[in-house]
């Protein structure tokens, strides 16, 4: 069975459809790129997956291993193992990153049926993927992402990737705001929680995120639908010719 | 015409109350005259309604509608039930003094041991004494204000706490106030906390009842005179039954170089008024008032705070958050007036509530009367829902629903908390707001 299987889907926002018949089907460890223009539905697709309000999805499905996706909520979805890095991580302030983190992988583990972490496991678990990642032990004491950096920003989303642990991983436009040092560490992180039962999903606008974390995958989205897909020199192809070709094509 | 009528019947009701109430209020002679005109005050006035001015939110003759008999003496049983209720609320380390319904209970209480410089004793026994002077002071405060007018005529316990000059209490000291649950009655207590120069305190107040208390009233007031020099550290949680009245009222008045640190959360009682004046009376000194109202259902709560800046150079600071849920309404008045002698006062507040409900309410009035020209002041109010944006990004996480909005309204409120400089105390309010969270489901 696939791990994630989108089917025709067709999603409106107010009046304006969005993705009209959007399909893609991810298997466990492979990492497929989206990849096409501003306006393409990029972010709408991984909204749509995590289970964002203020979408309507108006034909179509997602399956998460057979199960219909659409029926969860955001923290279902969660605790099943999808897993959605923002392009714009919120600040949250008042809320220590530490007391979120436990929150978040204890409401998750509870969800599953599995016993919570106790508070020094907790901690031994997080400092243990905070070295992997370079964070240091100061940006876990401050609140979620307050006063944080764009590269920091992301690190944190792929310090919960690592220690959530999930199934699948929607990285939306990870690499905007990134110079290319901060973009270099994100995509080490990445490339670190790649594994044989774990699949991503890596949209991007530019080819240049692809030659840190290279897809088996590449799908060109334009006018809310995959108007091509192909192999990894799909994206360098794209990076020659541009988009524009693909716009008529939809 | 049906004014008139309303106060007439009112006052006709509670006069009876009063004359029956009599033989148990302690205090002769000049006490019994003290009382007799602060009943008259109220008798005039009988419950305030909308159509005063600070009463427009809170119109207790449409709220409460009448004041209950005082509530008798508690027996074996209702100082057992309260005994019960007492369990979640101590305070390790405390000197604790509690007043179960309306009357201290010495069994209940934790003296602890005498400190140098520390005087305790119960208003009963005050009143009964023949100290004319300390009587003027428990007196002090005017009958214009019909509830305060009340509390005096019908006061029957309360605190009497003297800190001498120069001593610093090493233990906070808390008063608790606790429903024993027997017959919905009235319990009217009055405090008095006085810290003489260069001395220190720390005082909790907690309302809390015993399991299955009714629709019971708690009409408490507390007098407090901070000396030069002195600081106070004040913290006051309302967790009355659900069913409950506290209508309570704070006289503070600080002398020069003071420091008055408050905090009040209400999340119990199903309305509720806490009306603080706050005078400087001396040059140099600061206050901080932090308050947060936690309500559901149906709750009513008022935050009347009343900052009086009569002297030059004093700093104050008022942070105050709402969070309101159902059908709940809350009330933030916040008068600060500024006299003409009053230069370089810096005067600053800051309201936010937080509607998790369409069919919440909060009222916020600010009220600036300045009258010196060379001051800072200024105020700032928002209101609010919960930020979508953020309620996605937990629930993405994995937080339930409850969970994602609990974490932003301890977020919301934790900034009033943090206004706490005991650990002890910080931590007490943060699990009252929990248990307020949790109740929510």
């Amino acid at each position: 069975m696939s791990l994630l299987e989108v089917k025709n889907l067709q999603v409106r926002v107010e009046d304006r459809e969005i993705l009209h018949g959007l399909s893609l089907t991810v298997n466990p460890g492979e990492v497929h790129a989206i990849m096409g223009p501003n306006g393409s539905g990029k972010s709408t697709l991984s909204h749509v997956i995590a289970g964002k309000p203020g979408y309507e999805v108006t034909g179509g499905e997602i399956l998460f291993r057979g199960e219909d996706l659409l029926e969860m909520s955001p923290d279902e979805r969660a605790a099943k193992g999808v897993f959605l890095a923002f392009q714009y991580p919120v600040e949250i302030p008042g809320v220590a990153t530490m007391n979120f983190l436990r929150t978040a992988l204890n409401a998750q583990r509870k969800a599953r049926g599995e016993s919570e972490f106790s508070t020094p496991d907790f901690l031994k678990k997080v400092r243990e993927v905070a070295a992997r990642l370079n964070i240091p032990q100061e940006m876990l004491r401050r609140g979620v992402n307050v006063g944080f950096s764009g590269g920091e920003k992301k690190r944190n989303e792929i310090l919960q990737m690592a220690l959530f642990e999930p199934a699948v991983c929607i990285l939306d436009e990870m690499d905007s705001g990134l110079d290319i040092d901060a973009l270099r560490v994100a995509a080490d992180g990445v490339n670190a929680l790649r594994s044989p039962e774990r699949a991503m999903v890596v949209i991007t606008h530019y080819q240049r995120l692809l030659n840190y974390i290279v897809p088996d995958f590449v799908h060109v989205m334009s006018k809310g639908r995959v108007v091509k897909s192909g192999g990894k020199e799909l994206a360098l192809e794209l990076e020659a010719s541009g988009y524009a070709q693909f716009e008529d094509a939809a | 015409m049906n004014v008139v009528v309303a106060k007439t019947e009112t006052g006709r009701a509670m006069s009876d109350a009063f004359a029956i109430a009599r033989d148990r209020l302690a205090g002769t002679g000049k006490v019994a005259d003290y009382r007799r005109q602060a009943f008259d005050a109220y008798a005039r006035e009988g419950l305030p309604h909308r159509r005063i001015e600070d009463w427009k939110y809170t119109d207790l003759r449409a709220l409460m509608r009448e004041v209950l008999p005082l509530a008798p003496a508690p027996d074996g049983p209702a100082l057992s039930r309260a005994g019960s209720a007492l369990k979640l609320h101590a305070v390790a380390g405390a000197r604790r003094l509690v007043l179960v319904d309306g009357v201290f209970a010495p069994k209940l209480s934790e003296l602890g041991d005498p400190e140098n410089g520390l005087g305790i004793r119960t208003l009963r026994e005050v009143l009964e004494a023949g100290d004319a002077a300390r009587h003027t002071q428990l007196f002090a405060p005017d009958n214009s204000n019909p509830m305060v007018a009340l509390n005096s005529a019908m006061m029957t316990d309360g605190m009497v706490i003297d800190v001498a000059d120069g001593a610093v209490l090493t233990e906070p000291l808390h008063i608790v106030h606790i429903a024993s649950g027997g017959t919905p009655a009235a319990m009217v207590t009055r405090s008095m906390l006085r810290l003489g120069k260069d001395s220190g305190a720390t005082l909790v107040e907690s309302y809390i009842a015993a399991d299955g208390a009714k629709a019971y009233q708690a009409h408490d007031s507390l007098i407090v005179s901070i000396g030069n020099h002195a600081r106070l550290d004040h913290v006051r949680l309302v967790e009355d039954g659900s069913d409950a009245f506290n209508i309570s009222s704070a006289i503070v008045t600080l002398g020069a170089h003071a420091h008055f640190n408050t905090f009040g959360m209400t999340s119990g009682a199903n309305v509720s008024r806490y009306q603080a004046t706050i005078a400087f009376a001396g040059e140099g000194s600061r206050v901080e008032t932090n308050g947060v109202n936690l309500l559901n259902g149906r709750q009513h709560a008022d935050t009347t705070l009343f900052l009086d800046h009569a002297v030059p150079h004093c700093d104050s600071r008022e942070v105050f958050r709402a969070v309101v849920d159902d059908r709940g309404h809350s009330v933030f008045q916040g008068r600060i007036i500024v006299r003409p002698k009053a230069q370089k006062t810096d005067a600053k507040m800051m309201t936010r509530a937080l509607l998790l409900s369409d069919e919440a309410e909060a009222d916020n009035k600010p009220e600036l009367e300045i009258f010196a020209d060379d001051v800072t002041c200024g105020h700032g109010a928002t209101t609010g829902a919960l930020d979508e944006s953020l309620l996605f990004y937990l629930r993405a996480r994995g937080l339930s629903e409850k969970e994602a909005q609990a974490l932003l309204i301890q977020a919301f409120v934790g900034e009033a908390i943090e206004s706490i400089a005991n650990d002890t105390l910080r931590e007490l309010a943060i699990s009252a707001a929990q248990r307020w969270l949790e109740a929510r489901g």
